[in-house]
């Protein structure tokens, strides 16, 4: 079994980014699963940043997940939080209906 | 050897949940991937070293925001079969672009010269009491920022789901306290087997 080295972690990330933003694509009309495709983006960014701040033997990677983790859960909360009034007003969260403030 | 055996479980396990979750046709399965994602990002951590920002992730991720996302799922009556329309026609679209991404991606990670090859070895302190070191000194300004974008967001949900009903019955304090001795009770003197007739 081969060593396991930066790329390794980096590719993981990269495979999960993709994952991510086709997700975005192919669930253009479900908003909740955009939301959970964000979130797996977020976490792809987190693990670059480790594994970068891990083999570069520097804390800063770490700080800055840290953070990347506090706006993602402030993120979380605001979208659901729209999500659930537009869901009370509207009756539906298609995401086609979504331009009522379109002028 | 076995780090390398735990990598590749927990690699694979991420990335194969990580599809389940953009692919899965139930939205509370996805959500159910999605912690399961996070948990093996979080084994991932544990093998680079970063044990607080695992527990972070467990503690975190899957205590507040994937629960958060169980619960708006579950509360939500919301037909998904017809959301899932526009799947196949999206699918194309979706696989050219993430396709070439990856690839693109891929491309600089294993062309790129003086990659750091291996893990430099520094066991002074535990990742913990150092990530606390330097957090609390060097990041204070941005600690103390993160802190004010989560009270904005608590203070951003809880205003944007408050919603007054009609027809409900609230206590007022203010009108509570507001009101007088001689508004409130009156004092009248009744004869005898007549009764009174309220205002």
């Amino acid at each position: 079994m081969m060593e396991v080295t930066l790329s390794h972690y980096l590719s993981v990330s990269a495979i999960l980014f993709v994952f991510g933003v086709f997700g975005i694509f192919i669930n253009r009309k479900n908003v909740i699963t955009i939301l959970m495709s964000i979130e797996l983006i977020l976490l792809s960014v987190n693990i670059n940043l480790v594994a970068f701040s891990a083999y570069t033997g520097t804390l800063s990677g770490q700080v800055f997940s840290l953070f990347i983790l506090t706006v993602a859960a402030a993120e979380a909360a605001i979208g659901l939080a729209i999500l659930v009034i537009y869901f009370r007003n509207r009756g539906s969260i298609a995401v086609e209906d979504l331009n009522v403030m379109k002028g | 050897m076995i780090e390398s055996l735990f990598f590749y479980l927990f690699a694979s396990i991420t990335c194969l949940s990580g599809l389940m979750v953009i692919s899965s046709r139930n939205p509370v399965h996805s959500v159910l991937f999605l912690i399961l994602a996070f948990f093996n990002a979080a084994g991932l951590f544990v093998l680079l070293g970063a044990e607080f920002l695992a527990m972070l992730l467990v503690v975190v991720y899957v205590g507040a925001v994937a629960v958060l996302f169980l619960f708006v799922v579950m509360m939500l009556d919301i037909n998904y079969a017809e959301l899932r329309d526009g799947f196949q026609r999206y699918l194309p679209l979706g696989l050219g672009v993430g396709g070439l991404l990856l690839i693109e991606i891929l491309f600089v990670f294993f062309n790129s010269e003086n990659m750091p090859q291996t893990v430099p070895v520094l066991n002074e302190v535990s990742n913990t009491r150092a990530l606390g070191l330097v957090l609390y000194t060097d990041y204070i300004y941005l600690f103390q920022l993160a802190g004010l974008i989560l009270l904005v967001a608590m203070i951003g949900a809880i205003t944007l789901t408050l919603r007054k009903r009609e027809n409900v019955r609230r206590q007022s304090i203010s009108k509570q306290n507001e009101r007088s001795r001689e508004e409130s009770i009156e004092i009248v003197s009744v004869t005898s087997g007549s009764g009174i007739r309220s205002k």
